[in-house]
């Protein structure tokens, strides 16, 4: 089966996933080996077909939006790897 | 029969005529996992102090002559993909290793107010993404008839727990499979119900257009009891859907008692290339006992079946690509002390918090998603899928079957590692079970017998969208003459 090729570190780049380079070589192949698989669907005919998203689409459900207990602010955070002041803490995003 | 191993239905009858108390029940359980479980290896954690606290509140609800129904005081083993509040949820992903859950899932709630008793965090493939368990961050669960073989996935630990007498009753969550193929492989009965009949509030998502929480049970009469409290409407969740739900219970005993008989479709489609001829005779001979017994059995097409998997794979792919774009250490799960700003903070976390299938389906899904890329994988496997779907829809509405049958999986269990490496052969394990997630469907497995070497078979019952109380009528007219799943491993 021909392997398709794929650009691995654009990939990893848009994942938000560092690969080590023995990944990359081996996630290659194998996503290759698996889009060249997946050629098995250009053998079908979809003309006119319309997509299917979810198998029994509702459409448009309403509910009257009314207040519901939540968390607590310390059930909220009760998970969070690093906390300061009652709020996540995050390595800082904006440049001084 | 010991208690381990004795029908829920039996078990509900000795409580409520207070033979036992639920402590004794629950005690005969842990004792069960204490003998059983350094063999199979089927749960990831257990809380026997938080266990024994709900049977005690089950006996006094009982002795006030305050019980909440048949359910009551029985224990239930759940995946650790489905939240429970105060329980760790780890998906068997190192990414969630601390987390404990902050609130109960839909389904769990509704146990909890039927007086069940949700326990113990069960095995399962790392996010729910594989046939085999092996891709546990943790440990391998082995099969209970084999223990050099897998038990299927990605419900692995469920199926287990049940097959062995650990619990009598386990949750599973099934996307492509992870139901039926543990069962199958395992010698239990597992139900996926319909896309949109049980609320998935509360499950951790993985392909949101496919996932549905389903009962695992060794009988079908055990999974209708259990199933009846999973099922409805939940506000928490839009896609579920507001059809009534029937006593699915008393439907089944209903159906046997009126002796009608039904329309079964057999797809030749599932008895083609790459089925082992010890599973199609088993299947076959399932197959006659239907004939036997009265029921009408016609020949159908599912025209699409092959290309079922790389439609599958897709869109499963896609969608948990998507969905495991919250794991990135802001919130919740694991953090990587390695990271220097931002942008590492959720590349590194993600790249030591996930496992190789994981990444492996992360990096297919964003591709087929990727600019360039939409239209001619995303798109053209949901345009397929249409096709998949109206497979089916033609079968029920133009032949008028009430359900299809085949097997559940081409051949029993595999042995352990015999699969990792090799992502495609381990996804053809699916091919008879991921069509049914594409189309919404329902979708049974019950034991129909064993291999020569002692390897249990599934058979798959597919019934019409929200009819699961018929489906399970027609499951039940095999597994009550056979009784399959009472059969205990030896170990």
């Amino acid at each position: 089966m021909a392997t398709t090729a794929i650009d691995i570190k654009h990939l990893k780049m848009l994942a938000r996933l560092d690969l080590t380079p023995e990944e990359e070589t081996k996630y290659s192949k194998q996503l290759g080996d698996v889009l060249a698989y997946f050629k098995l669907l250009d053998e079908v005919d979809v003309t006119g077909i319309e997509p299917t998203s979810h198998a029994f689409a509702l459409e448009n459900v309403w509910q009257e939006d009314v207040a519901q207990p939540g968390f607590t602010p310390e059930e909220a955070l009760m998970n969070a790897p690093k906390k300061r002041a009652g709020q996540f803490a995050v390595p800082r995003v904006v440049e001084e | 029969m010991e208690l381990f191993n004795t029908p829920v239905a039996t078990l509900s009858e000795k409580l409520s005529q207070k033979e036992i108390s639920s402590v004794e029940l629950m005690q005969a359980y842990l004792k069960r996992i204490k003998a059983v479980e350094p063999k199979v290896d089927a749960f990831l954690s257990y809380n026997e102090e938080d266990a024994l606290a709900q049977a005690k509140a089950s006996d006094e609800r009982r002795a006030n002559g305050k019980t909440s129904g048949s359910l009551d005081g029985i224990p239930v083993g759940i995946k650790d993909v489905i939240a429970v509040k105060n329980q760790p949820l780890t998906c068997a992903s190192k990414i969630l290793e601390p987390y404990v859950s902050p609130y109960d899932a839909t389904v769990i709630a509704n146990i909890k107010v039927a007086g069940g008793i949700p326990f113990g965090r069960l095995n399962m493939d790392e996010f729910a993404m594989g046939s085999s368990t092996e891709h546990s961050a943790y440990k391998i669960t082995k099969n209970p008839w084999d223990l050099s073989c897998i038990p299927g996935g990605s419900s692995g630990g469920s199926a287990v727990a049940v097959a062995t007498g650990m619990s009598p009753l386990s949750l599973g969550s099934d996307t492509g499979g992870s139901i039926r193929l543990p069962a199958s492989f395992c010698n239990v009965v597992g139900l996926k119900p319909t896309y949109g009949r049980v609320s998935r509030y509360g499950l951790t998502a993985y392909a949101s257009s496919l996932d549905q929480i389903g009962p695992f049970g060794r009988t079908v009469e055990d999974v209708a009891m259990l199933f009846k409290v999973l099922a409805g409407r939940d506000e928490n969740d839009s896609t579920s859907f507001p059809a009534e739900v029937p006593d699915y219970h008393a439907a089944l005993k209903a159906s046997a008692a009126s002796g009608e008989k039904f329309k079964l479709g057999v797809p030749k489609e599932y008895f083609a290339e790459g089925l082992d001829p010890e599973v199609r005779a088993s299947i076959e001979k399932a197959i006659d006992f239907y004939k036997k017994q009265g029921h009408t059995i016609v020949e159908i097409t599912l025209p699409h079946t092959n290309i079922a998997i790389p439609v599958y794979y897709i869109i499963v792919t896609a969608e948990a690509s998507s969905n495991l774009a919250r794991y990135d250490g802001v919130r919740y799960g694991y953090r990587s002390p390695n990271a220097a700003n931002a942008l590492e903070l959720y590349s590194k976390t993600r790249a030591e918090g996930f496992g190789a299938e994981v990444k492996r389906r992360i990096i297919l899904g964003t591709y087929v998603l990727s600019s360039g890329y939409y239209d001619a994988y995303y798109l053209k496997a949901q345009k397929v899928r249409t096709l998949i779907r109206d497979d089916f829809m033609n079968a029920f509405q133009k032949l008028g079957v009430d359900a299809i049958v085949g097997p559940t999986s081409p051949t029993p269990a595999f042995k352990i590692g015999e699969k990792t490496d090799d992502p495609i052969s381990m996804y053809l394990a699916d091919i008879y079970t991921i069509c049914v997630n594409l189309a919404g469907l329902p979708g049974i497995s019950i034991p129909c017998g064993f291999t020569k070497s002692n390897l249990p078979i599934g058979l798959q019952l597919i019934g019409q969208p929200y009819q699961e109380a018929r489906l399970l009528s027609i499951a039940n007219r095999f597994d009550a003459e056979h009784k399959l799943g009472l059969k205990e491993p030896k170990l």
